[in-house]
């Protein structure tokens, strides 16, 4: 029975960790099947994350906390895509960019406005954090061991944002495959000469991907620094965006593997949190930085060898011109 | 997107063109792409668009389909002035256009191509559905057989083609344009595009046939335009002129269409090639099994639809792709085996006019002179002293400008400045002047004007006259039967046969093309 409990804490765990993975991850799906590289999930990320922490901070309310952490990363999605798709930029050098600036940016304003070393006060007050929603009958079902444990760690007591991401996976699946905007998003990212001799506004449809993405990354932030935890601190997303672009690569830019890609990663890096100081069979106690590595490690040697021939939307990267 | 109601100042007799251009003029910068070009399409008829490249056809389709918007000038369709500003509302005025890129997401399925940009609904599945019922009715009327659910980049190029004209009948399209629908087909599907244009012809569609194939233009057309130097050198029913009159005016003095050449008096075997084979990084074969000889004075031509490993040949030829398996014999060595560089290959006299001038032939932002020694750099008439000789390398590039004609004759200029006819002759003069015993030619032609290809067919023949040996790959099947003595067809990679000069007719090299295999004569 230990070992059953143990499973389910991980399992918990890895749904927790997979949120901001994956609704980063949908963002990039987003953008990138419309043909624009989504390099700057990171910066929006961080940028919604710092706005978010600082509004609620300030007025007190997670809502308003949520709705400026969008706007930002919305308003750096379109620098992005001011960048990319009006002025045919490079879209690498455009995301990596609008990171650098907002890794930077980012504490430099907490410091002027809060004086707390560049994080955000400590979200405490009432209304000021996504929290744990739980559902009815959750403490009753817990002493209930198998499907009771599973109802109260897994389905009970996450918060919102847990549920909606849990949400945009099948959402994002239907809006590709079953609609006009969909249609019209995975041709963009394929040939744009096809849309445009079709009569639709290449440019038109790339920035609505690109709004998309920012929207999705406000989410994506506004988790990291109101629901896991309780305000902004430098660098707080410690490369998901990459993580999350990876997760994309892996799951061939589509929705469903991507979220499977997302709970795997989220999975590996449950599990060295776990593992720290936990002495194993044959090796022994690991060094705490090898546990830590192995979700990048992992990561790298998927990328490199079990993906096989990723097929990337055809005219990703490649501005367009007519 | 008619905004304003017909109003002809007299009522015609029989109805409107279904296409009028009145006037339209259109400058790029300094360029005057368009000159006020007048001409009308009627309905149920095809017409043909015919000049040089540069002439200023594509210019005019774009603004007809939208992309471009004209400086000044009127297009009417059905008698009605109409303002186009979007590919949008070229749709809405009924016009399509069949693109020679094709214009098709390659990893939807045929419908899925149809549908884009007129779903009919924000949700897919009604309009898929009513699309598939219109399609076959398309499929009915036309003869225009698509399997609705395939995967376009899994369809042939035909079959691809059928798909854009679809395309644009969907859109309800009363006017179709096709721009150099042919140059991807084998005759025996271009021959089937022309029954499918006759048929549209006779159900009152006016079709208009943007070209440079002088043959296609007598073929198929009602009328034909010539266009030359962005403005109408002529207007004609296709029945009343020929392809020699059609030529004149598009060049603007009298051209040969052919060559006239002497029979070809073999000599010996300079080049051996056996059973080579070639693979690309995925591992598919794209050459199996090549075996042929090249002999001092003749000129053998590989035809083939573009794709069949005509361009692997000349690479591994050349020395820029590497051979997996094979022999390639050429003054007693052999060129797999010791894995020669390109480099080496052409001090030993083998020559290469690449097929892609501009990605491999030259570098279009250096100057013609400098252009003119490519590869040849190390050359000691190009050094003195360890520096370049500045005068030599212009002074050599001046005498080659001289000798093929190359105009302007300024070896201190930008090649990007030059037009592709001129580009080519210099890139020609390059290797012809290191006096290679083999030369390998690709696409010699493409994207040559009329009068400069009179001038390359003319020099090859001379070379071969000198006792050279060629091996010629063209998809211009006119030029394969103009300059070859011996006829090699590939197919999926293979010498699916050969065929003398004299046996050598349109239709058993298109059988050929297309996969057919020659019987083996007794």
């Amino acid at each position: 029975m230990e070992t059953y409990t143990l499973i389910v804490l991980l399992m918990a765990a890895t749904i927790r960790m997979a949120t901001p993975l994956l609704l980063a991850a949908m963002a990039g799906l987003f953008s990138e099947r419309s043909g624009v590289i989504d390099l700057g999930l990171e910066g929006k990320m961080l940028g919604a994350a710092f706005a978010a922490a600082a509004v609620s901070a300030t007025t007190g309310s997670v809502w308003l906390g949520l709705g400026a952490g969008i706007l930002t990363a919305v308003a750096l999605a379109l620098v992005i895509g001011y960048a990319c798709i009006t002025h045919r930029g490079n879209q690498v050098v455009a995301g990596m960019a609008v990171t650098i600036m907002v890794v930077g940016l980012g504490p430099t304003l907490g410091l002027a406005w809060f004086n707390l070393g560049g994080q955000t006060p400590q979200l405490d007050g009432a209304g000021q954090r996504f929290t744990s929603l739980v559902w009815p009958w959750a403490e009753t079902a817990r002493e209930m061991p198998l499907p009771g444990l599973l109802y109260a760690e897994l389905l009970s007591g996450q918060n919102l944002l847990v549920y909606f991401a849990a949400a945009l996976v099948p959402f994002s699946a239907w809006i590709f495959y079953r609609t006009r905007f969909g249609l019209r998003l995975r041709a963009v990212g394929e040939n744009p000469h096809a849309v445009d001799t079709a009569g639709i506004s290449v440019n038109g449809l790339r920035y609505q991907a690109v709004i998309i993405s920012g929207v999705l990354c406000g989410f994506a932030g506004t988790y990291l620094s109101t629901a896991a935890s309780s305000g902004f601190v430098r660098d707080m997303t410690a490369g998901k965006g990459y993580l999350a672009l990876a997760a994309l690569i892996f799951g061939k830019w589509k929705p469903w593997p991507t979220l499977g890609a997302c709970l795997l990663f989220a999975f590996t890096d449950a599990l060295a949190t776990r593992l720290q100081g936990v002495a194993l069979p044959v090796v022994g106690v690991v060094p705490v930085q090898f546990i830590l590595a192995l979700p990048y490690v992992l990561t790298v040697l998927l990328l490199a060898g079990f993906v096989g021939q990723a097929v990337a939307p055809k005219a990703i990267g490649v501005p367009y011109s007519k | 997107m008619s905004k304003e109601p017909a109003a002809p100042p007299f009522t015609p007799p029989d109805a409107p063109p279904a296409l009028e251009l009145r006037g339209i003029d259109k400058r790029f910068g300094a360029v005057h792409a368009n000159r006020a070009i007048t001409f009308a399409v009627a309905a149920g008829s095809i017409h043909g668009l015919i000049g040089e490249n540069g002439a200023g056809k594509s210019t005019l389709m774009n603004i007809v389909y939208g992309f471009h918007r004209a400086d000044a000038g009127e297009i009417r369709v059905q008698g009605r002035a109409v303002e186009i500003g979007s590919p949008q509302e070229a749709i809405a005025a009924g016009i399509g256009m069949v693109h020679q890129h094709f214009m098709l997401v390659e990893n939807f399925t045929v419908l899925e191509n149809v549908v884009l940009g007129v779903e009919g609904g924000a949700l897919l599945a009604g309009g898929l559905a009513a699309a598939r019922a219109e399609l076959g009715r398309l499929a009915r009327d036309y003869g225009l057989e698509v399997p609705l659910d395939a995967v376009v980049s899994e369809l042939s190029v035909g079959l691809q083609q059928r798909v854009e004209i679809l395309k644009a009948l969907y859109r309800g399209a009363e006017v179709l344009i096709l721009d150099e629908p042919t140059a991807v087909l084998t005759p025996h599907e271009a021959n089937q595009l022309f029954t499918m244009l006759r048929a549209l012809r006779a159900q009152g569609k006016a079709v208009i046939l943007v070209t440079h194939k002088l043959r296609e233009i007598m073929a198929v057309t009602d009328r034909v335009t010539v266009m030359k130097q962005g403005a109408v050198v002529a207007e004609v029913a296709t029945r009343e002129t020929s392809p020699r009159g059609l030529a004149e005016h598009m060049v603007g003095r009298a051209v040969l269409l052919q060559v006239e050449k002497r029979p070809a008096r073999p000599g010996a075997v300079l080049l051996t090639v056996k059973a080579l084979e070639v693979q690309d990084r995925l591992g598919v074969v794209r050459l199996k099994n090549v075996s042929f000889a090249l002999r001092a004075g003749e000129i053998v031509g590989i035809a083939g639809v573009a794709g069949n490993g005509q361009s692997e040949l000349l690479e591994v030829l050349a020395g820029t792709r590497a051979a997996s398996r094979g022999e390639i014999s050429f003054g007693g060595r052999d060129l797999v085996r010791e894995q020669l560089d390109p480099r080496a290959r052409r001090a030993f006299g083998l020559a290469h006019v690449p097929e892609d001038r501009l990605r491999m032939g030259v570098v279009a932002g250096f100057s013609a002179a400098d252009n003119a020694m490519l590869g040849y750099h190390d050359a000691a008439r190009f050094n003195r002293g360890g520096l370049r000789d500045e005068a030599a390398i212009l002074a050599a590039c001046a005498a080659k400008m001289a000798e093929f004609d190359v105009r302007p004759s300024r070896p201190e200029l930008r090649l990007a400045a030059f037009s592709g006819g001129n580009q080519q002759k210099l890139v020609l003069a390059r290797e012809i002047d290191a006096d290679p015993a083999v030369l390998l030619i690709g696409q010699p032609t493409r994207g040559v004007d009329i009068g400069a290809i009179e001038f390359i067919h003319k020099r090859l023949i001379a070379l071969r006259d000198a006792g050279k040996a060629m091996l010629l790959v063209s998809v211009e099947l006119d030029e394969i039967l103009a300059l070859a003595d011996r006829i090699l067809v590939m197919n999926g990679g293979e010498i699916i046969g050969e065929l003398s000069r004299a046996d050598a007719t349109e239709e058993k090299i298109g059988l050929m093309m297309a996969g057919v295999r020659a019987e083996v004569s007794a």
